[in-house]
């Protein structure tokens, strides 16, 4: 089973469209969405409901008051000011780190674990789905998607394709999500940002080793910038495998929760196709 | 003043929103919190003049007086410590930074160094702040804070958070005393935009939403907002004169100064209708 992971730097370059078009598409696969703080994947793909689980992900500080004698020592070595003045723990700045358990001579913290999202496997007519929600302002959101990942792996019945719905961004939750891919396909826009945020994830695929392949929707929008970013792609030696034309049919098809596979807008379904044939042809699997 | 200006969904216009904001009131100081993709320089164009390395401290071990006891590693709730046949083996980049195993070390032998994991950098006039993160780093949170500790105090911060829901932008907008949210009339928009209305109704903090990419035949989000009773401060419509503009790195109020004008309009409106 090869792991596919679609990515984009910044937000909004239609990865999740992308990934749910190539989920009507491609045969046999398993699908995960692990944009967790903005899940959108699920709007898409619908199921039943295979497997759905509270997500303990986080710790958090307890004063034990009947212990506490004041005398601040918690508060002074706290690195996240979580301990107020009056010795109380603050729950949306405590980093879960136990520092303060250590620090009190009077025992009087302990350590309770939180909730920080909610996780769910879908049976789908497309394949098993596995996607998650992390709770407002949560701290973990690296940690919840590696826990999709592996209730993903869990459901494994003998597919060949694992299709991955990526975060923006480059930090914890997008490191999380590409860490034992097999590629990584970054969808991006012939804008200004989309040209700056591409080369800053590509740049982290690069980092941690993992084959990188670029598609550039909306691609008509700027000539320049795409010729541009075809460019950097040939310097660094990353495959260009797709370009999607602006079309404003797909956000009509959106609105209706269909992918432009469903709607049957062919010039954008045949393109896709190409990049899924390209893809498999870069990867090896077919000839 | 402090407005930061949010999403939940990527790709909404926080960024256009935000610069133009701040390009349209004389005394801001537009401050870029997506570390992981920051894009207000490619609209403002400021002249960076210095850049700070935003440095944590990770810990360092005196291998003399070190003996192997393990307890450090269970201290570190976050993985970044291993104790191998008593080597002690460390992962800076998952290191939260928060020196419990300094305090669990009975030999005293943890010491902690400086680690650089991005920088914040600022221009001449103190009209723009931004923070960068190294590639490969995970952790955001040191550079927000760091941000916040830099902004002008004198000045009205206009803060473009990052995406998502997440711990970052609950650091971004603590302290703040308005948020502009962004969408954009899509199911993926209006699911985002519940995602953030909760955050900020979580952490009580006033707000508004600017519509962006607008279609005359949509109403969702405006009924969305009157239904919930929330302000709509803006409607940026869907053209592709906009979306041009905004691919060559120009903003709206650049390209017409009519958009000048209603920035500042929806400036007055969020300050008439909140208390300082």
């Amino acid at each position: 089973m090869k792991q596919v992971v679609f990515i984009s730097g910044k937000g909004g370059t239609g990865k999740s469209t992308v990934v749910a078009s190539l989920s009507l598409l491609v045969k046999n696969k398993i699908i995960a969405d692990c944009d967790v703080d903005a899940p959108n994947l699920h709007l898409l793909i619908k199921g039943e409901r295979l497997h759905s689980d509270d997500y303990f992900g986080a710790e958090l500080a307890v004063i034990d008051s009947t212990k506490c004698v004041s005398c601040g020592i918690c508060r002074d070595i706290c690195r996240f000011d979580a301990i107020s003045e009056k010795i109380e723990i603050k729950p949306m700045k405590c980093e879960g780190c136990g520092a303060c358990v250590l620090a009190c001579p009077q025992a009087a913290i302990s350590m309770i674990d939180l909730k920080i999202g909610e996780t769910y496997v879908d049976q789908t007519q497309r394949g098993t789905f596995s996607h998650a929600l992390l709770d407002i302002g949560a701290d973990g959101s690296g940690k919840l998607v590696t826990e999709v990942k592996e209730n993903l792996f869990a459901f494994l019945n003998g597919e060949d394709w694992a299709l991955i719905d990526g975060s923006p961004g480059i930090g914890c939750s997008v490191i999380a999500s590409i860490t034992g891919a097999d590629a990584v396909v970054a969808v991006c826009e012939p804008t200004r940002s989309g040209q700056s945020d591409l080369e800053r994830v590509l740049g982290v695929a690069r980092h941690f080793g993992i084959p990188a392949f670029v598609c550039i929707n909306k691609y008509d929008l700027n000539l320049e910038i795409t010729a541009e970013i075809k460019e950097f792609c040939e310097k660094n030696g990353i495959p260009l495998i797709g370009k999607i034309p602006f079309e404003p049919a797909i956000v009509k098809a959106l609105q209706l929760l269909q992918t432009p596979v469903e709607a049957g807008i062919k010039n954008i379904v045949g393109e896709i196709e190409n990049i899924w044939s390209r893809l498999q042809i870069q990867l090896g699997t077919v000839k | 003043m402090k407005i930061a200006v949010l999403s939940g969904k990527g790709g909404t216009g926080k960024t256009i929103v935000a610069a133009s904001l701040a390009a349209s009131l004389s005394e801001s100081q537009y401050v870029d919190c997506d570390v992981e993709e920051p894009n207000g320089a490619l609209f403002l164009n400021p002249e960076i003049i210095e850049t700070t390395p935003v440095n944590v401290l990770v810990p360092k071990v005196d291998e003399s007086r070190c003996d192997g006891c393990g307890a450090c590693a269970k201290a570190c709730r976050f993985n970044a410590i291993a104790v191998v046949k008593k080597k002690v083996l460390i992962f800076p980049e998952i290191c939260h930074h928060c020196g419990a195993c300094v305090i669990a070390c009975p030999q005293n032998a943890i010491s902690e160094v400086q680690r650089e994991i991005g920088v914040v950098e600022t221009d001449r006039n103190g009209r723009f702040l931004q923070g960068r993160l190294n590639i490969g780093e995970p952790i955001t949170i040191p550079i927000i804070h760091k941000l916040k500790q830099s902004v002008r105090e004198d000045k009205i911060n206009i803060f473009d958070c990052s995406p998502g829901a997440s711990c970052t932008v609950v650091q971004t907008i603590d302290g703040c005393d308005y948020c502009i949210l962004v969408t954009e009339p899509t199911p993926f928009g209006m699911h985002d935009l519940k995602i953030a209305v909760s955050l900020v109704r979580k952490v009580g903090m006033p707000f508004g939403v600017v519509l962006n990419k607008a279609m005359a035949g949509d109403k969702t989000i405006q009924t969305y907002c009157k239904n919930e009773k929330i302000v709509v401060l803006m409607e940026i419509p869907f053209l592709r004169e906009i979306a041009e503009n905004y691919s060559k790195g120009i903003l709206p109020v650049k390209m017409d100064k009519a958009w000048e004008g209603k920035f500042v309009r929806m400036f007055s409106s969020i300050v008439g209708g909140i208390e300082l």
